[in-house]
């Protein structure tokens, strides 16, 4: 099953390859991995989609809560919360695909950002499945480029992870 | 105090009372070495390859319980200890290790001995630090031995610039330490703790099933008397060998792939299992869908909660240490007058008697041929059972864990998890600078002593009069049987061809060397040998090569399908 792992670590070198040296020492998937500084800038959130059994998120959870720069985690997947994933679209967008391009992504609510004769980018966020759907209606033959974030997650209401 | 990198760096080690420091200088730690040179506090032990310092500190931290500590340059120094990192790594051993990098300027330009050590030990540390600022340097160290010697103990390594060593800094070290990452359990949960008495106390086929971990945890005597309190069965593995006492009449013996036939029966057949600091590691359970037993429960202490439900669902899981848990545990069950089933109790040990009836640790004796096992059992019988023991790896390693019979902690030192050859002389050495009285030997063979036999010349300079008791096979025994028995007898590169005479060898380093190729002799030589207590003395026994060692669980079966013997094969 799919689980969104959030994690709190100490913002120092390093503290990423332990972690993604985990991931791959004892085969656990990763599929996708996200890490920024936060508000205190002595610590970094992570988020982590990974899969896997109950038997096996539980070693994930473990082997992730021994690792000293690691100060706390979370499977979101046991409460209620959010996900979201940013990604940037470039499109081959001339003559009257254009109006057709910016229709679409005006359905998904996705924001045109970079213009040329040639190309439309487009910036979408969303969970997962939004943005892979707003794949699916764009022409395939169109598309030049994409980049995702991967997810970013964060529990709902009162639900919060701080140390 | 205004001190440099250097001299901060032995001063921490002096804050922390270490005794003994394990080393190779070179162009990296130059300062460091300079440092030391300077004080006489903290003694240095020259060894003559990294990997043998790691060896040495770590079975020094396994002798004592206090955290061993290596020093070795940047490059191949580190690459040589990476061996010797991760052998204490997978045994969970207290050790912190310090490493010379090249200078901060310096790191990622391909600078001459650079290679990058937190990267390259990172997955066979418990943790490790790059110290950027001497300023951090300090801290840096407490956090080290902190980290190290709690919890789940381990390697923690420290690597240093060679700049930052040289820069000056007020030296100020902190008594203490809190990590807010880092805060490792101690007291196991109350309601779980009653539940597993309680479950132990109705039980009708307990077993208790030790490991290495009441041995790290300093809790034998607190495991020893709930066992005889609960009057029930108890196993030891590998690495807990002596946290329970071997001669007690409710020892089974040793489990798993090289493990008795009762302990291995009564690990099967039993309804209720107590583990403790144990983590169902493949060479104990064997295969883990054979190892399920419908109806069998399962408690399981351990400080680390990884190591519980990783191979094996447990039904109480107790994260602590277990000399906590055990105390409370005992003090429960002087609280309730009640025991187990006496008659359940009695049937129990009457089925274990049985098991033992077969005898599996017997072995045919012989004239002519000097049969490993008797060395062992000579060894035990003329060092009284109080020796340290320190071993390689292979079959000399397993007739050592059979026929030594451990009585106390801490006199068995080998390496388990990793299985290192190299491991048995360096880490002599370690045990007999820690205990310069006590009687050390090391049980070897002849290929494994010969990846660390340079350390002959160690044990010459600092007068470490350490017995080699080398079963001489002629073979890589343990490579051979597994040959014999699971591919068609094709010895493929297991014969040790051109040896060298190991009395002359001995004797070129300064020692005392013996062969002995007779039974009649193994008693004569053990006796002179360690009537010669100054000196190193080296026993070469032409044992019987082609002697095998059993029960033998086949890797990838159950624990009840053993091989008794060579008539089962
Ligand atoms: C050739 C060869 C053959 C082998 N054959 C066998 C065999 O037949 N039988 C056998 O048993 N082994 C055998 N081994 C060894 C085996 O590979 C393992 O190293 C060993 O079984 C592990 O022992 P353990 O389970 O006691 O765990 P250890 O590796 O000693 O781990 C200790 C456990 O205790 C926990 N712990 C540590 N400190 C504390 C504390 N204070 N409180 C609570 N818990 C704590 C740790 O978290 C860990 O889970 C063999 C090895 C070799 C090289
Ligand atoms: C460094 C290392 N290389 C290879 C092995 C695999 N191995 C395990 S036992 C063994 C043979 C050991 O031979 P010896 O020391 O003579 O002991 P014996 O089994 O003959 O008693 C080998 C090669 C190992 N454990 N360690
Ligand atoms: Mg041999």
């Amino acid at each position: 099953m799919r689980h969104i792992l959030s994690l709190l670590l100490e913002n120092e070198a390093g503290a990423l390859s332990r972690v993604a040296g985990l991931f791959s020492a004892r085969g656990y998937n990763i599929e996708s991995l996200t890490v920024a500084p936060t508000e205190d800038p002595t610590l970094s959130r992570m988020t982590i989609v990974t899969n896997g059994s109950a038997e096996v998120m539980e070693q994930i959870t473990k082997q992730l809560n021994k690792l000293v720069d690691v100060v706390k985690v979370f499977d979101l997947n046991e409460g209620r919360h959010l996900e979201r994933e940013l990604m940037l679209v470039k499109m081959r967008a001339e003559g009257g695909a254009r109006e057709e391009i910016k229709r679409t992504a005006d359905i998904f609510r996705g924001r045109i950002v970079d213009v040329t004769d040639q190309t439309y980018t487009i910036e979408l966020t969303g969970p997962r499945d939004k943005l892979d759907a707003f794949l699916e209606a764009l022409d395939p033959l169109m598309i030049l480029e994409t980049v995702r974030t991967g997810a970013s997650g964060i529990g709902r209401g009162d639900w919060i992870m701080r140390v | 105090m205004q001190l440099s990198g250097a001299e901060i760096t032995i001063r921490c080690l002096e804050e922390e009372g270490v005794e003994y420091i394990f080393g190779y200088p070179g162009g990296a730690v130059l300062f460091i070495y300079d440092a030391l040179f300077q004080q006489d506090r903290v003694k240095h032990i020259l060894v003559r390859h990294e990997q043998a310092a790691l060896h040495a500190a770590d079975a020094y931290a396994r002798a004592t319980g206090r955290p061993g500590v290596a020093l070795v340059t940047s490059g191949p120094g580190v690459t040589n200890a990476v061996t010797g990192i991760a052998t204490a790594y997978m045994d969970s051993i207290p050790m912190v290790v310090i490493s010379g990098q090249v200078p901060t300027a310096a790191i990622g330009l391909d600078a001459f001995q650079e290679v990058d050590t937190v990267g390259i030990t990172r997955p066979c540390v418990k943790h490790n630090f790059l110290v950027k600022r001497v300023e951090d340097l300090a801290e840096t160290m407490k956090k080290a031995f902190y980290v190290a010697t709690t919890g789940r103990p381990g390697p923690v390594l420290v690597d240093i610039p060679k700049d930052v060593s040289q820069q000056v800094t007020e030296f100020l070290y902190p008594a203490q330490i809190e990590m807010r990452s880092y805060n490792p359990v101690v007291k196991g949960h109350p309601g779980l703790i009653r539940q597993a008495v309680q479950m132990l106390l109705e039980a009708r086929r307990p077993m208790v099933y030790a490991g290495g971990g009441v041995v790290l945890g300093e809790a034998s005597e607190f495991l020893t008397r709930l066992v005889r309190e609960l009057g029930v069965p108890c196993t030891n593995t590998l690495m807990g060998l002596g946290s329970y006492p071997a001669t007690d009449p409710q020892f089974v013996g040793m489990l798993g792939m090289h493990g008795t036939y009762e302990a291995n029966l009564a690990m099967h057949h039993c309804d209720v299992l107590l583990a403790v600091g144990a983590r169902f590691d493949d060479r104990v359970i064997g295969n883990t869908r054979h190892f399920f037993v419908e109806g069998r429960r399962i408690i399981h202490i351990d400080i680390d909660p990884s190591s519980i439900s990783k191979r094996v669902r447990v039904d109480v899981p107790i994260v602590g240490d277990v000399r906590e848990v055990l105390q409370e545990m005992q003090r429960l069950v002087a609280e309730t007058p009640q025991r187990l089933d006496p008659v359940a109790l009695k049937q129990w040990w009457h089925q274990i008697g049985e098991w033992r009836g077969r005898e599996c640790m017997h072995y045919e004796r012989s004239d002519t041929l000097i049969k490993p096992q008797f060395v062992v059992e000579t060894l035990y019988q003329v060092t009284q059972g109080d020796a340290i023991i320190t071993s390689d790896v292979g079959q000399h390693q397993m007739w050592a864990a059979q026929y030594y019979k451990f009585d106390k902690p801490r006199r068995w030192l080998n390496s388990g998890g990793l299985g290192t050859m190299g491991f048995g002389l360096p880490a002599a050495m370690g045990a007999q600078l820690a205990f310069p009285d006590q009687v050390v030997a090391c049980i070897t063979g002849e290929a494994s002593i010969q990846m660390c036999i340079q350390e002959l010349s160690t044990c010459k300079q600092y007068h470490l009069p350490v017995k080699i008791v080398n079963l001489n096979n002629r073979y890589l025994g343990m490579v051979r049987q597994w040959q014999q028995i699971l591919h068609g007898n094709r010895y493929s590169e297991s014969y040790m061809d051109a040896l060298p005479d190991f009395v002359k060898l001995a004797e070129s380093y300064g020692h005392v060397g013996i062969r002995i190729e007779n039974p009649a002799d193994v008693e004569g030589a053990l006796r002179e040998a360690f009537a010669l207590k100054e000196r190193v003395v080296f026993l070469d026994f032409m044992t019987d090569p082609t002697e095998n060692v059993f029960p033998m669980v086949k890797a990838g079966q159950g624990l009840t399908e053993m091989l008794l013997g060579a008539e089962d094969l």
